[in-house]
């Protein structure tokens, strides 16, 4: 069985089955169908979905929504993921698991509302101050829309962070013939709560990397929340030991797990000399070229990233290790091909494939820089 | 007495903690913040249902020392906060604490809140500058005030919050002193009452602003005559509260989430042997995209792969519209058509889009035009749909898809069984038109087939 939708309806559908309960957003280009949809869709799944006065205000009624039980998401593109960057700070600091969409259009600033691009890589990572990590997963397709969106959830709530799906215009507004997914998917994970009634301290961990139960307001015990630097109780310290571990922890406890967050398409093939790496809408057209390529009788081999960050290293490291050279496909000046030339330090030739006019890079594009 | 509050030992004779307060000798806020506490041993709320969002400041330490839930957020944010705690758990008590330097950078959500007339209570701890980064002026310092940023006096008009919020919605809105005798029963008023309330609670910055400027009853009188601002309780409404009117707003849709659409079973095989890029170039009003739609699901039905990206400026309802078309026997990655090999061309504004396109088709390529447009420059072979050759003639809103299906018919690409079944399932009452004018398609490309007819235009085979 097929059905016709499009990527904004895929996400949508895959925050209604992740057991989202709280929905804010703020009109925006090419992230506004989602809203819309959650508007009129959450309260029939039993949610609450409110449409705030800014980008900050929604972000900000998640974070307190979570903070009450709720399942919270907020979804914008990267005008939006500006005004939100402090609060997305907050998420860091207070370990608020949260889904935040952001559907790239071509910056900076306003930029092209309605045409593609997928500049914000690098400041979904590095956008909020401190630059303690987040999970940013990717979509390349229709399906991964879907279920990619249901892992970001469970991944929030395993990580308490904030976990970006980070999509763009195409994706989320071109209609596709996709295989009706059975909604027997794996299950996204129940928030660890803090049991009732037991006054434990909110925020120790032992060690750094674990991840605490969270204890969330009107659950019978009285429950300090800051984002200011505190004590495992959430008392406000600047007790240098104390701040000291409380940051080891935001890094430990994500990145000491790249390993559970990792997800990677390889598709290496015997004797290629080149993989092309790629992400997102792009890699449609990577794995387009790579048929035609391969029907052809040419050889090359794919690698797609849907796990951006934490930046899957020892997944690029074996798919560049077997090549010549690693050509990365993306609309930017080239933001993940800064990772991968960190990781492939000079063991093959990296040569980036960029188009930033607005429009896809084609699988014609791509299979050139092949030859 | 419930098991409950037995449990937690209500009555409280306080909401305090055992931490003593970090404010400054002769500071307002200690004294509101005992007030708070007292209003809530007289409302009898139970502490683990109460939660106090600070903003940033030295009102942002309050938090700290009560024996409720607690939310320290990030600089005039935490109304929002507020916002998404009350949505969530609407049956517990949400106070704000937050200063002047918070209504100033978190006005718009001040607004939003008056006029959502959502249920939280916020007490302005108002000391007309920021105290906690060096007494610069704010949202509501005095005019003339000397502050270390006012140096030649305050030019900016303060602020009147309890106006502000008063117009645009709230349930009650107060104005007071962290001196006052009824600031208990006050504070008691804004956290029984169902909507929005805020007080405005004047009080002295010993540090930095009552350094300057004094902060004796007789100047905050001043002040006040000058400004013609009024005290007291200055403000009821009665409107719904926010969480509620939502609840209420909300309560018949039903689980829609079970009402997902089951998807359909391709009735025939592909007709195509390789991918078939389409494009339809016209204008915006004219049912391009609702055309194609119905394209997409023909092809789906029919066994294909299909994707659709519509192209049209951001005023929607003038100017171009573009859709693009992919129709494959097997999985489609790629959505983008840079070189089509059929395109239709509706209209002039249709034309002026698909200049590029055009140039890029090669002789293989098939453009059929409305008459009266004139394509670009191409290599491909054009030929032109008259809609005046069908009957019955479609009206202006049934021309992009009667010309659509003319070509998918005439190509090959789609069958009248497919188009039909698509037509047939057209929402919003639209069905008996589309179906009527799928059947003229039709039968205009029969005659063509037989040669009967007088349009310009030739089958193909599928490209």
């Amino acid at each position: 069985m097929r059905e016709l939708i499009d990527g904004s309806t895929a996400i949508v559908r895959g925050v209604l089955d992740s057991g989202c309960t709280f929905f804010a957003g703020y009109p925006i280009t090419p992230a506004s169908s989602i809203l819309m949809q959650m508007m009129q869709r959450l309260p029939g799944a039993g949610g609450t979905a409110v449409q705030a006065e800014d980008e900050i205000a929604a972000i900000g009624m998640c974070v307190g929504a979570t903070l009450a039980g709720a399942r919270a998401m907020t979804a914008t593109s990267g005008p939006g993921i500006s005004l939100m960057s402090e609060t997305i700070g907050l998420a860091v600091m207070g370990e608020v698991p949260l889904v935040i969409v952001d559907v790239q259009r071509l910056g900076p600033a306003t930029g092209g509302a309605t045409m593609v691009a997928q500049g914000d890589v690098q400041f979904v990572r590095w956008g909020a101050s401190g630059g303690y990590p987040v999970v940013v997963l990717a979509p390349s397709s229709t399906e991964e829309c879907y279920s990619l969106t249901r892992r970001a959830f469970d991944l929030a709530e395993r990580f308490r962070c904030p976990v970006f799906v980070l999509a763009d215009k195409e994706l989320a507004l071109t209609t596709d013939s996709v295989d009706v997914v059975p909604r027997s998917q794996p299950a996204v994970r129940a928030r660890s709560v803090a049991p009732p009634g037991v006054s434990a301290p909110p925020y120790r961990y032992e060690p750094a990397a674990d991840v605490p139960p969270m204890s969330q307001f009107g659950g019978g015990v009285p429950v300090r929340f800051t984002g200011s630097t505190h004590d495992e109780s959430g008392f406000l310290t600047k007790d240098p030991a104390t701040v000291a571990r409380l940051n080891e922890h935001l890094r430990a406890k994500v990145m000491e797990h790249v390993d559970e967050i990792t997800a990677v398409e390889s598709d290496v093939q015997s004797g290629a000399s080149t993989i092309v790496v790629s992400y997102g809408v792009t890699a449609g057209a990577v794995r387009d070229a790579a048929r035609r390529l391969r029907r052809s009788g040419g050889r090359v081999s794919t690698l797609i990233v849907q796990s951006l960050w934490p930046v899957p290293e020892s997944a690029l490291a074996a798919a560049a290790s077997a090549h010549d050279r690693v050509v990365v496909a993306e609309l930017n000046h080239g933001q993940y091909r800064r990772e991968v030339e960190r990781i492939v330090a000079g063991r093959a030739e990296v040569v980036g494939l960029h188009r930033t006019d607005g429009a896809l890079i084609t699988p014609e594009q791509v299979e050139e820089c092949v030859r | 007495m419930t098991a409950r509050e037995e449990h937690v030992g209500l009555p409280l004779a306080t909401y305090r903690n055992a931490r003593s307060y970090p404010f400054c000798p002769g500071c307002g806020h200690g004294r509101v913040l005992d007030r708070l506490s007292d209003a809530l041993v007289e409302l009898h709320r139970d502490p683990r249902d109460v939660v106090i969002v600070s903003d940033i400041g030295c009102s942002g330490l309050s938090d700290q020392y009560f024996v409720t839930d607690a939310f320290h957020g990030l600089h005039g944010r935490s109304i929002t906060y507020a916002t998404g705690i009350k949505l969530a758990r609407p049956e517990l008590t949400v106070i704000v604490v937050m200063g002047d330097g918070g209504t100033g950078i978190g006005g718009a959500h001040l607004l939003a809140a008056a006029r959502r007339n959502i249920g939280l209570t916020v007490l302005v701890l108002d000391n007309f500058n920021f105290g906690m980064t060096g007494g610069q002026h704010s949202s509501t310092t005095p005019d003339g005030a000397i502050t270390s940023t006012t140096p030649h006096g305050n030019i900016e008009r303060p602020l009147d919050i309890c106006a502000t919020v008063g117009v645009n919605g709230a349930a009650y809105a107060a104005r007071c002193t962290s001196a006052d005798g009824d600031l208990t029963a006050r504070i008691r008023d804004g956290i029984e009452c169902e909507g929005f309330a805020l007080l405005d609670i004047w009080g002295p910055c010993t540090a930095h602003f009552a350094a300057k400027n004094g902060a004796s009853h007789r100047m905050f009188a001043a002040t006040l005559e000058r400004l013609g601002f009024a005290t007291g309780v200055l403000h009821r409404g009665e409107r719904p509260e926010f969480t509620s009117a939502l609840a209420t707003a909300t309560r018949s849709d039903e689980a829609q989430v079970s009402r997902r659409p089951v998807g359909v079973a391709p009735f025939s095989a592909p007709r195509l042997a390789a991918p078939l890029r389409v494009v339809v170039a016209g204008s915006a009003g004219a049912k391009v995209r609702s055309a194609a739609r119905l394209a997409s699901r023909a092809a789906l039905l029919a066994g294909l792969r299909v994707t659709q990206r519509d192209d049209y400026p951001v005023t929607v309802q003038t100017g171009y519209c573009v859709a693009s078309l992919v129709m494959s026997p097997e999985e489609i990655h790629f959505s983008g058509v840079e070189r089509p090999d059929v395109l239709l061309v509706l209209s002039s504004e249709g034309a002026a889009q698909s200049v590029r396109q055009l140039a890029a088709m090669g002789p293989e390529g098939r453009a059929f035009v409305l008459p009266g447009v004139t394509p670009a420059a191409t290599s491909a072979v054009v030929m032109t749909i008259d809609p005046a050759d069908a009957s019955p003639t479609p009206s202006a809103k049934q021309v992009a898809l009667y010309a659509l299906a003319l070509v998918m018919l005439t190509t090959g690409v789609l069958s009248e069984e497919a188009l039909l079944s698509a037509a047939s399932a057209a929402t919003n009452g639209h069905a008996d038109a589309a179906v009527a004018t799928v059947r003229a398609a039709a039968a205009t490309s029969r005659q063509m087939a037989a040669g009967q007819s007088h349009a310009k235009t030739a089958a193909v085979t599928s490209p």
